[in-house]
């Protein structure tokens, strides 16, 4: 184990792991309340559209996946506040668009290579120490957006128009709330990569809300298991040669699948997350 | 007990007006409520009852006319924290919100602490005597969906009353709750009217209980007619 450590590689990897795997699932948990959760799929699109730019550009792509997202993300709320066009539609709509438009770029740059792949699945090996710096930089940022905000989130995730009547600014939280997200799936990219980043913020959180605790309990078991998955992913994945994205979301997904065993066991008045 | 002004007009709807789209909802609506009253308003489904308290609450914009709360254009309003909102239940609550009793009345003072500020030890004291009102101090740690329909309810009053609002808005509260429950529930609405001075503006399929509870009575459908009530609770 100590052995693992002493690669730089698999430290930032494993540092920009956590970093990741303590914002993925409190941003979640807002969008999983707000049945918001494919957003984090469409911007990790997004994001896609953002790495081919970079990659093309010759410039670092994980700052032109984060501009992408967030340009992205307003534009989709926007959008989807106008009701000219239905929330799920808006996403469907941003998803393609993006993907065809990376696809496109891709192909100006000489196909698909190993560094694109690695973006696509995940890896520690494309965590630079540049890269590392700016995701322990905006995760921060993040993390204390995130806690300034976690009153008027949590009011907006269970009432919005009560919470319109006292005063908060929903709007202005929705646009915020938004903006975080598309940086927290940007952010994400090199460690659990495109294709696997919204099962990171979206899995935790479905696995903590199978226990039926409170609001704070439940982000700390979200916290908890993603953390585990994360960690213990990375050191399987480097042990076993296996993709890092994969590797953490099928640990994920088994957390969830052992809470979900025992919620069906445990005898409840209301397990059906299906029914509004 | 302080003094209290029940000729001073807490909102004020002057010719409102609103359609969906082509279809007009409300028409020349005129609506005075003053400190103190009971006003209950009812009306056939899509009468437009909702759609009026969300205009009043500035939920909803009207095409034409003007609200005043408190004396205050409703634009130009930022005390907030004087009104409280009991929403329609069935439709605005998810029962598998991860939410405590208490964590569900908190809510009710985040607006008036404003963004940014964290909760205080006074913020916690005003949520155990919001759910003492209630009768509601043992559900505390209660998750809200685990909870009946009545008790519910009661969680949603105490969040209004935790910022201790001078007027309560409630859109049809009492839908899906057991006989028993509704009466208990008119009893502590008639407490925080009578004994508290609360303002009430109640919407209601009951027209029966309404005439029973409201001083006010107004029925809502496209245009308002107003009577006053003598309560015979």
């Amino acid at each position: 184990m100590l052995e693992l450590l002493q690669y730089g590689f698999v430290m930032r990897g494993l540092i920009a792991g956590i970093i990741i795997a303590i914002i993925a699932p409190f941003i979640g948990i807002f969008l999983v309340l707000r049945r918001y959760s494919l957003i984090a799929d469409t911007l990790s699109h997004v994001s896609f559209a953002g790495i081919a730019i970079g990659f093309l550009l010759g410039i670092n792509p994980i700052i032109t996946a984060i501009i992408a997202s967030v340009l992205s993300s307003i534009a989709i709320e926007r959008l989807r506040t106008s009701k000219k066009v239905y929330g799920e539609s808006a996403l469907s709509l941003f998803l393609s668009g993006s993907l065809a438009i990376a696809v496109v770029l891709i192909s100006f740059y000489h196909g698909f290579n190993t560094n694109l792949t690695n973006y696509l699945f995940g890896s520690i090996v494309t965590v630079q120490q540049s890269d590392l710096t700016m995701i322990a930089g905006v995760s921060a940022a993040v993390l204390l957006l995130l806690i300034g905000f976690y009153k008027e989130l949590i009011y907006i995730s269970f009432d919005e128009d009560a919470a319109i009547v006292s005063g908060i600014p929903v709007r202005l939280i929705n646009i915020i709330l938004i903006i975080l997200a598309a940086l927290v799936v940007a952010l994400s990219i090199p460690i659990i990569g495109i294709l696997l980043i919204s099962a990171l913020i979206v899995i935790p959180v479905l696995t903590a809300l199978q226990f039926r605790k409170s609001f704070q309990h439940t982000l700390i078991i979200a916290e908890a298991v993603s953390l585990l998955s994360v960690i213990t992913g990375i050191i399987a994945s480097f042990y076993l040669n296996l993709s890092t994205g994969g590797t953490i979301v099928i640990i994920t997904l088994a957390c969830f699948i052992v809470a979900f065993a025992l919620n069906s066991y445990r005898p409840s008045s209301h397990t059906d997350l299906a029914t509004p | 007990m302080h003094e209290v002004n029940h000729e001073e007009n807490i909102i004020e709807c002057k010719d409102i007006c609103f359609s969906y789209g082509q279809t007009a909802i409300l028409h020349n609506i005129d609506l005075a409520v003053h400190r103190g009253d009971y006003l209950g308003i009812v009306g056939p489904n899509g009468g437009g009852k909702t759609t009026l308290l969300k205009i009043m609450l500035g939920l909803l914009t009207p095409q034409c006319g003007s609200i005043k709360l408190f004396g205050k254009d409703i634009t130009e309003f930022k005390d907030w924290h004087k009104i409280g909102y009991v929403p329609q239940k069935a439709t605005s609550f998810d029962t598998n919100f991860p939410a405590t009793v208490f964590e569900v009345v908190l809510m009710g003072t985040y607006g008036k602490r404003g963004i940014l500020r964290q909760t205080t030890a006074a913020d916690k004291d005003a949520v155990t005597d919001a759910l003492k009102k209630v009768e509601m101090l043992g559900y505390a740690k209660r998750l809200i969906g685990d909870l009946s329909g009545g008790q519910q309810q009661r969680v949603f009053i105490a969040r209004a009353l935790v910022s201790n609002p001078e007027v309560m808005f409630l859109d049809e509260p009492t839908t899906g709750i057991d006989e028993s429950a509704q009466k208990d529930f008119y009893t502590l609405l008639r407490t925080l009217n009578r004994t508290y001075d609360v303002t009430l503006v109640f919407i209601s399929h009951d027209h029966t209980a309404l005439e029973r509870e409201a001083t006010e009575i107004a029925t809502v459908h496209r245009t308002l007619t107003y009577k006053v009530n003598t309560p015979h609770a």
